[in-house]
């Protein structure tokens, strides 16, 4: 059930239960969820097999990175759930800047991944050098797919935006596109600390 | 700024807030942190509380039906207790 009722501060009336996005937005949304915590699983429990291996190698991965990143894909999500706010409260022309903010933070991240991939490979490091590494680059890799993907639907939203007036489907579409921003997000809120701080 | 005032004056601006500032805890606790357990599980919690904030105030789970709530909290136990004992079985 669809919920467009505007309120002052654009958050959905809480007379009524509501399905941000479309149903069928969530199952793609957990699946990508599930796969991901079988990754991390899976990389934890090779990691219990060799930990000075893991350890030693996490020494050569540069945690700032990591940091900015999660606090640029905080910032961006921010920016996106206020943006949808202001699309919801029908407040013109925030909505495209605050998108944009967004998709800017996207692409620092992956300007970010650039630079460390290439520091690691400039060392030496491929994902053949070892376990933790074949690791490292298949679940970050993975991630920025995702994160490129997002960027697709981050344009969509910003296009969309740009509209004096939305359906409820369209709308349905903006709050499923902005959800999975968000999954990008938080599957990089638990990579940052299981790839760069747990020793 | 008129306009996003309001737009920001919610809770889940303040929200966002605490997830920088958890962000940045975690960072200090993991820098040289010496493999201490209790760190690298504290570091774990913060990182599903994180996970749950997302879920329930950016995807605004916290309205949403019961079932779908359900399984972002059912998500954040499971994948939280799972790492957090594969961690100890290190």
């Amino acid at each position: 059930m669809i919920t467009l009722a505007p309120r002052l501060d654009g958050r959905p009336t809480p007379q009524r239960r509501h399905v941000p996005g479309e149903e069928g937005v969530w199952i793609f949304i957990f699946g990508d969820m599930t796969i991901f915590a079988v990754l991390f699983a899976t990389f934890l429990h090779y990691r219990s097999r060799n930990p000075q291996l893991f350890n030693q190698s996490q020494q050569a991965l540069n945690p700032v990175f990591g940091a900015v990143n999660t606090l640029l894909l905080l910032l961006s999500s921010l920016l996106v759930v206020t943006a949808i706010s202001a699309m919801r409260a029908k407040i013109t022309g925030i909505a495209p800047l605050l998108i944009a903010g967004a998709i800017g933070c996207g692409l620092c991240f992956s300007v970010l991944k650039v630079i460390e991939y290439r520091h690691k490979i400039d060392a030496g490091i491929t994902p053949q050098t070892n376990e933790f590494f074949m690791y490292y680059f298949v679940l970050t890799g993975l991630h920025w797919f995702h994160l490129i993907i997002g960027l697709g639907v981050l344009t969509y939203l910003l296009w969309t935006s740009r509209k004096p007036a939305l359906t409820a489907k369209q709308f349905s579409w903006v709050e499923g596109g902005g959800c999975f921003w968000h999954m990008v997000d938080l599957l990089w809120i638990v990579l940052f600390p299981l790839l760069y701080l747990i020793a | 700024m008129t306009v996003l005032g309001p737009l920001l004056r919610t809770r889940t601006s303040v929200v966002w807030l605490v997830l920088t500032l958890a962000t940045v805890l975690s960072w200090a606790l993991g820098h040289n942190h010496g493999g201490h357990t209790l760190t690298a599980l504290a570091i774990i919690v913060i990182a599903i509380v994180k996970v749950r904030f997302v879920g329930l105030y950016f995807m605004e789970l916290r309205a949403a039906p019961i079932v779908l709530r359900g399984i972002v909290e059912a998500y954040c136990a499971v994948v939280g207790l799972t790492l957090a004992v594969l961690y100890l079985l290190t």
